[in-house]
């Protein structure tokens, strides 16, 4: 299904701004993910999608070119995993499952089929006579989105659904969710808030600030072809690199960098795997700290420029905090950017 | 070791409970004896207890009666009234659930009063088992509101509520599908708590009834007030057999609601 929001906006009661009006089309079977800081908007947005919010008049929403702006959430067709999960503590994991369908006023031995495959597909046989109440944290996720994909919907939208489990089992559940979502096959809306998340599991990315779409692309454009400081520093965590840019060099604290031409009035990032220790390298820095992360070494580096910077090393040995390095940086890594407004 | 004062508060324990139960024992072994004068060596007999029946079992099936028609008004009512102050989190509904509980603070009597000056003169009405029912139901539903409210404000309803009608429920299969079943174990200590209020209450019914119109309760002070002992107590007895074990069933009601709480 083809989604299209135009001019989508929402105020709340008390004068919140939590989404200006906001354009968006996501293609039929794609994955986008809405990542972006916690209060930017994300939840207002995927709300408005699933008709669970009212937008500011003016708004409207499109499921391949049906208006469905004033159409109440049961009669949209979604299919939506909350954060919580929300699952119905009343009922059996199956007839949490089965919900849905039989909402759709579906027979019983049909209903009971579905089931069957759904519950197979997101392997959950051995679970699926127990109560929900007696599910861990991971078996719950995937009933959430077994319950969600069973009727079929128009599109599947999920907030923050690996957020309540704790880190070892989200990054084991990022690409079972991955791999899942790829075999449903519809179109699906993502928030997150962790960029690993979204990179894993969109085709496209929309990168979110303050109630706005910042930039929406591919994981790779949005990495090496940012369009703001904000992306650069949200997506792969760019430092900026305040100095004075004359020509094509930029003067640092530690040193002078040579630029790729046409920086001039821009700001200058550059992400930790791109500085290299380097005796020949133009710039002097001085290490704080060490921290050995098994593949490689994370270098807090001072000096060089105005703030701290971090560098990743990967080698067998790494200098020791207090000494003096010399770094250098291509001038193909260094991203020249707009000037923030603020910093 | 135990030493002789730990032995104290054990003794003002059985000296209490033998306070509250002697009298009780008594009065039900007054209405199973034969003559209570000559005491219990004049025999045991249920002779009493059938002329209790015979003289208020039309008290006895109106207070059921009451009692069930009071429940079944109350969860008509009280479920769909508590659901709605449970989904509105502004002040207003804040101040209309102090009000519901209004009817708490003020005495029977006094409740009774204003029915009686409001209602009154509707004879109809007023010599209907309707009238002592309305005034059940106003003493009764701000218990059963209070006990489906407290276990509906421990669940996140608003996200179930939405869970479902993501999945294409409207409000009328929200409220039958997942409402009604969470709020289930509220519901039904309300149900034990308005049942028994309604068998026990003597205040505001004595108030309300008219001769032909007595409930358990109000029969009860009548046998004391007008029948030989026997009867009066083994009347006592009737009325405990049926108020102790909803007394039970609703303490355990409640406990299980309490867990559901915490
Ligand atoms: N019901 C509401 N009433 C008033 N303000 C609200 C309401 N819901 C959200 N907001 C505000 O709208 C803004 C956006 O909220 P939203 O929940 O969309 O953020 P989010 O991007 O999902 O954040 P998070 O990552 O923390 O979940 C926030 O400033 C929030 O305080
Ligand atoms: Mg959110």
């Amino acid at each position: 299904m083809t989604l299209s929001l135009s001019r989508v906006a929402k105020t709340f009661a008390g004068g919140t701004k939590a989404l200006l009006p906001t354009d968006l089309t996501i293609a039929p079977g794609e994955i986008l993910s809405l990542l972006g800081p916690s209060g930017c908007g994300k939840t207002t947005l995927l709300r408005i999608i699933a008709g669970l919010e009212q937008p500011d008049p003016g708004a409207r929403v499109l499921f391949d070119g049906e208006e469905v702006t004033a159409l109440p959430v049961e009669r949209r067709r979604i299919g939506m995993v909350f954060q919580s999960y929300a699952l119905f503590p009343n009922m059996s994991v199956r007839a949490n499952i089965g919900y849905g369908l039989k909402m759709q006023g579906l027979a019983r031995a049909d209903i009971d089929a579905r089931v069957d495959e759904v519950t197979a597909l997101c392997q959950l046989q051995p679970y699926a006579s127990r109560a929900v109440t007696a599910l861990s944290g991971g078996q719950r996720q995937r009933v959430a989105l077994a319950r969600a994909i069973a009727p079929r919907p128009r599109v599947l939208l999920l907030d923050e659904p690996l957020s309540a489990l704790d880190a070892a089992l989200r990054g084991q559940l990022r690409d079972e969710l991955a791999l899942l979502l790829r075999s449903f096959g519809i179109t699906a809306i993502f928030v997150t808030h962790d960029q690993d998340e979204a990179m894993a599991i969109a085709d496209r990315v929309a990168v979110m600030r303050a109630g706005q779409v910042a930039q929406i692309g591919t994981p790779e454009t949005l990495y090496r072809n940012p369009t703001s400081g904000f992306v650069a520093r949200f997506v792969g965590g760019a430092m900026p690199l305040r100095g004075r840019v004359t020509g094509d060099h930029l003067h640092l604290p530690g040193g002078a960098l040579r630029l790729r031409p046409g920086a001039a009035g821009q700001q200058v990032f550059v992400r930790a795997e791109d500085i290299r220790l380097d005796p020949e390298g133009p710039l002097a820095a001085r290490v704080e700290a060490v921290t050995f992360l098994g593949t490689h070494y994370r270098l807090a580096l001072s000096g060089a420029a105005p703030d701290l910077l971090t560098a990743l090393h990967a080698g067998h040995s790494a200098p020791r905090p207090g000494e003096a390095v010399r770094l250098s940086i291509a001038p193909d890594a260094l991203l020249s950017l707009p000037a923030e407004d603020h910093a | 070791m135990r030493h002789p004062t730990r032995l104290i508060p054990l003794a003002v324990t059985l000296l209490a409970c033998a306070f509250l139960l002697v009298p009780i024992v008594q009065s039900v072994l007054a209405g199973l004896t034969v003559n209570y004068f000559r005491g219990l060596s004049s025999g045991l007999t249920l002779k009493w207890v059938g002329e209790v029946w015979g003289l208020y079992a039309s008290s006895i099936l109106l207070s059921i009666w009451l009692a069930l028609a009071c429940l079944a008004v109350t969860l008509v009512l009280g479920v769909p009234a508590a659901y709605a102050l449970a989904r509105r989190p502004g002040r207003a509904a804040r101040v209309l659930e102090e009000f519901i509980s209004l009817p708490l603070a003020v005495p029977g009597l006094a409740l009774a009063l204003a029915l009686l000056q409001l209602y009154g003169s509707y004879s109809g009405f007023r010599t209907s088992w309707a009238f002592i029912l309305v005034g059940h139901v106003l003493y009764t539903l701000p218990f059963m509101v209070r006990s489906v409210l407290a276990v509906l404000a421990a669940i996140d309803l608003k996200t179930l509520e939405e869970g479902a009608a993501t999945l294409g429920a409207g409000p009328a299969r929200r409220f039958v599908d997942i409402v009604v079943p969470n709020a289930l174990p509220g519901i039904l200590a309300g149900a034990l708590t308005v049942v028994t209020l309604s068998i026990g209450e003597f205040n505001l019914t004595w108030m309300l009834h008219t001769p032909y119109l007595k409930t358990l309760p109000v029969g009860l002070a009548d046998s004391y007030a007008s029948m030989r002992l026997e009867i009066a107590s083994a009347y006592t007895l009737v009325f405990f057999v049926m108020i102790v074990p909803l007394l039970v069933a609703m303490q355990w009601a409640s406990a299980r609601a309490q867990r559901i709480l915490s």
